[in-house]
C-alpha cells in the first residue's frame, strides 16, 4: 500500500511539472491557434534568470520576480520581432518560427549565462513530509499549488473577463474580432506576455526539483505538449488533467512494470486516447461553418 | 592593374614564406563546446587555450611556438569527422586532441588512422583503445575501471548484494553494461536493475522498488548530468539506510551543490586527484600538478575546475612531453614518443603507455572519494 502511495506522490510531482508547462501553451494557442514551441524556453529562462539573479545577491522572491518580468518581456519581443511581421502567414509557418525562436533563445542563453546545470534552494526546505508511509518533498506541493492557482486564474480569465473573451474571439476569427473593436495586435502581445510569464513561473517552481540548464526547455516542452494534447489543446482543465495523468502513468509504469519502458508505455496510452478522441479528453469539437 | 596583381602575388608569397619560416607546431582540436556535451567540451576547450598560451609564454616546445587550431563540433559525429579532415588536409596539423564524446571520437578514428596523425581522445568508452589502434590514445579512465574500483570498495565493506539504477543515456548505458560484465568477478550479485531517462525529474518509484527488494546492501548509480543529483536527493527523501555509489561521470563540485550537501553526505565515487585538490596529502605525487592546474584555471576563468578540463590538461601534457622527447614535430615521431610515455604525472593519474596500452592508467589511479560535510574526502 505504501508503495502505491509513493508511486502516486512521484506521479503527482512529475505530473504537476508537466501540467505547469502545458498550461503555458493555452493562452497563445487560444489567441492564434499557434502551438508555441518556444514555451519550454520560457520555462528554462524562468529558472536560469532566477539562478543568476539569486547568485548575484538578490533575495529569492525578488530574483523570481525579475525572472518572470524579463521572460514576459522576451515573450513580447518574440511576438513583435518574429510573429507580428509574419502576420499573414499560415499557422504552420508561425509554428516553425517559434521552433526557430526556441533554438535562438537556447543559443543566446548558453552564451549569456553558461552550459552548466544549476539549482536554487527550495521554497520551504528539503525535509520530506511523511504521509501514509510514503514521503513527498514540500517543493512538490508548491508545484501542485502553482499549477492549481494558474489553472483557476486562466479559467476565470477566459470565462469571466472581457480581455479573456477578446483573446478567444481573436482566435475564432481575427477579422470579425477586429470589426467588433478588438485590438487584435494588442491581444497577441498580451497573450505572449502572459504565456511567457506563466512559463517563467513554472521554471521558478520546478527548478529545485528538476534542476535547470540552457537546454532543459526542449524535453519540458515535448512533455508539456504531450500533456496538453492528451487533455485537449487550449483548455486549461485539459492541460492540468493531461499533465497529472501523464505523470501518474509514468510513475506507475516505472513502479509496477519496467522503468526502462515507462515512456513508451505512456505514449501508447496517449496514442490510444487520441485515436478515439482526436480532440483530447477535454478538447472542444471544432465545427467549420461553410 | 597588372603591377597590382604582381604585388599581391608577391605579398602572398612573402606571407607563405614567413609562415613556413616560423616552423610552428600546429596542434588541432575538435571539441564539443556547444550542444548536449558542452558541459564537458567547454572546460576542455578553455583548458587547451589556457595551456597553449602558458606554453608559448614559456618559450614554446623545443623553442617552437604552438599554434592551436580548434573547431566546435557541437557533439555531432558528422561534423567531428569533417573537422578532422579539415585539420589534417587544410591545416596540416601535427597532432589532434579531441573527441569530447565517444561518438565524435569514433567518427574521427578512421581518418587519423589512414592519414597517420597522432590523436588523443578525451572520451570515456573502452572501445577507443581496445583493440589498440596505432595512432589513437586517450586520457580518461574507462567506465570498466570505474566499475572495478567501486566493486573493490564494496568488497572492503562486505557488500555482496546490490541494486543498480542506471541512466538510459550513452554514458549510463555503457557503464551499466561494463559493471554487469565484471560484477561476478567480485562475488557481488545485482538483485535490482532499474533505469531512468536522462531528463527524468523524479526517481522515487525505481528507488522504492530497490528498497523493497530483499537483501540489497548498497545502490550503484551509473549516469551523468542531472539524473544522479536527482537520484541522490530522492535517495535521501526515501531515507534509504544503505551506502550510495555514484560514478566518475558526476565527479565535480557542482554535483554536491545540485544534490545538496545534506543529501549527498556519505555518497562515494571513484574520482581523480583533481577533485580533492589542496586536500591531498603533502607527499601525494599528483599534488603539485593538480594544484598548479586548478589555481591557473580558476584564476583565468573564475569558475571551478572540473575533471573534464583535467582530461584536456593531461592530453596536452602527454603531447608536450612526447614532442620534447621526439625532438621534432613529425607526426610519426610524436606517435612513437607518446607510446613510450612513462611516469607522466597528470591530473587523472600517472600515465605509463605501452604498445599494448594506449591509456596508460590503472584502477589504482582512481581515488575512492566520499562526500563529508559538503566536501570531497579521500577514503582510507
Amino acid at each position: 500500500m505504501s508503495e502505491l502511495i509513493q508511486f502516486l506522490f512521484s506521479g503527482i510531482t512529475v505530473g504537476a511539472v508537466y501540467a505547469l508547462v502545458a498550461l503555458g501553451f493555452t493562452i497563445i494557442y487560444n489567441a492564434s491557434d499557434v502551438v508555441n514551441f518556444a514555451q519550454g524556453e520560457f520555462v528554462m529562462l524562468g529558472g536560469m534568470i532566477t539562478v543568476f539573479s539569486f547568485a548575484a545577491g538578490l533575495p529569492l522572491p525578488l530574483a523570481a520576480l525579475v525572472a518572470i518580468l524579463v521572460t514576459a518581456g522576451i515573450g513580447v519581443a518574440l511576438n513583435k520581432l518574429a510573429i507580428e511581421p509574419a502576420r499573414g502567414a499560415p499557422v504552420v509557418s508561425l509554428i516553425i518560427i517559434t521552433i526557430g525562436a526556441s533554438i535562438f533563445i537556447r543559443g543566446v542563453t548558453q552564451i549569456v549565462f553558461d552550459k552548466q546545470l544549476h539549482r536554487f534552494p527550495s521554497i520551504s526546505g528539503d525535509d520530506p513530509l511523511e504521509l501514509l508511509g510514503a514521503t513527498i518533498l514540500p517543493q512538490s506541493l508548491w508545484v501542485v499549488a502553482g499549477a492549481a492557482a494558474i489553472f483557476v486564474a486562466l479559467y476565470l480569465f477566459f470565462t469571466r473577463t472581457m480581455t479573456g473573451r477578446a483573446v478567444l474571439a481573436t482566435s475564432n476569427n481575427r477579422l470579425a474580432a477586429k470589426l467588433v473593436g478588438i485590438n487584435t495586435n494588442w491581444v497577441m502581445t498580451l497573450s505572449f506576455a502572459l504565456s511567457a510569464a506563466i512559463g517563467a513561473l513554472a521554471g521558478v517552481l520546478i527548478t529545485p526539483i528538476t534542476l535547470t540548464s540552457y537546454d532543459v526547455g526542449v524535453a519540458l516542452a515535448l512533455k508539456g505538449f504531450a500533456a496538453a494534447m492528451l487533455g485537449g489543446m487550449g483548455n486549461p482543465k485539459g492541460a492540468l488533467a493531461g499533465g497529472l495523468i501523464l505523470g501518474v502513468l509514468e510513475a506507475l509504469t516505472a513502479g509496477y512494470l519496467s522503468s526502462q519502458y515507462k515512456e513508451a508505455a505512456t505514449f501508447v496510452v496517449i496514442l490510444a486516447v487520441l485515436f478515439f478522441m482526436p480532440q483530447g479528453l477535454f478538447g472542444r469539437k471544432s465545427t467549420e461553418r461553410v | 592593374m597588372k603591377t597590382r596583381t604582381t604585388t599581391a602575388i608577391a605579398a602572398l608569397a612573402a606571407l607563405g614564406l614567413a609562415g613556413a619560416a616560423q616552423a610552428e607546431i600546429r596542434l588541432g582540436a575538435t571539441l564539443s563546446e556547444t550542444g548536449p556535451a558542452s558541459f564537458l567540451g567547454d572546460p576542455e576547450a578553455k583548458t587547451l587555450e589556457m595551456l597553449v598560451e602558458q606554453i608559448n609564454e614559456e618559450g614554446g616546445i623545443n623553442g617552437e611556438q604552438v599554434e592551436l587550431i580548434m573547431y566546435d563540433d557541437g557533439g555531432d559525429a558528422n561534423k567531428a569527422r569533417t573537422f578532422a579532415t579539415r585539420l589534417i588536409e587544410d591545416d596540416e596539423v601535427h597532432a589532434i586532441i579531441g573527441g569530447t564524446t565517444t561518438g565524435t571520437t569514433m567518427a574521427m578514428v578512421p581518418m587519423v588512422e589512414s592519414e597517420e596523425v597522432p590523436f588523443i581522445s578525451l572520451a570515456g568508452a573502452i572501445v577507443i583503445v581496445d583493440p589498440v589502434k596505432d595512432y589513437v590514445f586517450k586520457t580518461p579512465h574507462t567506465d570498466r575501471m570505474a566499475c572495478q574500483k567501486i566493486f573493490e570498495d564494496m568488497q572492503g565493506r562486505d557488500i555482496t548484494q546490490i541494486g543498480m539504477i542506471s541512466g538510459t543515456g550513452g554514458f549510463g548505458n555503457s557503464m551499466r553494461e561494463q559493471c554487469l560484465d565484471v560484477v561476478a568477478e567480485y562475488g557481488i550479485e545485482v538483485l535490482a536493475d532499474e533505469r531512468y531517462g536522462p531528463r527524468d525529474a523524479d526517481m522515487t518509484p525505481q528507488l522504492t522498488n530497490i528498497r523493497n527488494t530483499d537483501g540489497v546492501q548498497a545502490v550503484l548509480n551509473p549516469g551523468f548530468g542531472q539524473g544522479p543529483a536527482i537520484v541522490t536527493r530522492n535517495f535521501s527523501q526515501l531515507a534509504l539506510e544503505m551506502p550510495l555509489y555514484q560514478s566518475h561521470g558526476v565527479a565535480s563540485n557542482s554535483f554536491i551543490d545540485l544534490a545538496g550537501a545534506e543529501a549527498a553526505e556519505g555518497v562515494r565515487l571513484p574520482g581523480t586527484a583533481l577533485l580533492v585538490g589542496e586536500g591531498l596529502p603533502e607527499d601525494h605525487p599528483q599534488r603539485e600538478v593538480v594544484v598548479n592546474y586548478k589555481t591557473a584555471y580558476e584564476d583565468t576563468y573564475d569558475e571551478p575546475v572540473s575533471t573534464f578540463g583535467g582530461y584536456a590538461h593531461d592530453a596536452m601534457m602527454i603531447l608536450k612531453d612526447a614532442i620534447e622527447r621526439a625532438g621534432s614535430s613529425d607526426p610519426q615521431a610524436i606517435r612513437d614518443a607518446i607510446e613510450q610515455t612513462e611516469g607522466l604525472v597528470g591530473t587523472t593519474g600517472i600515465v605509463n603507455m605501452t604498445p599494448e596500452d594506449h591509456l596508460g592508467l590503472d584502477t589504482d589511479d582512481f581515488l575512492m572519494l566520499e562526500i563529508r560535510d559538503g566536501a570531497w574526502t579521500l577514503v582510507d
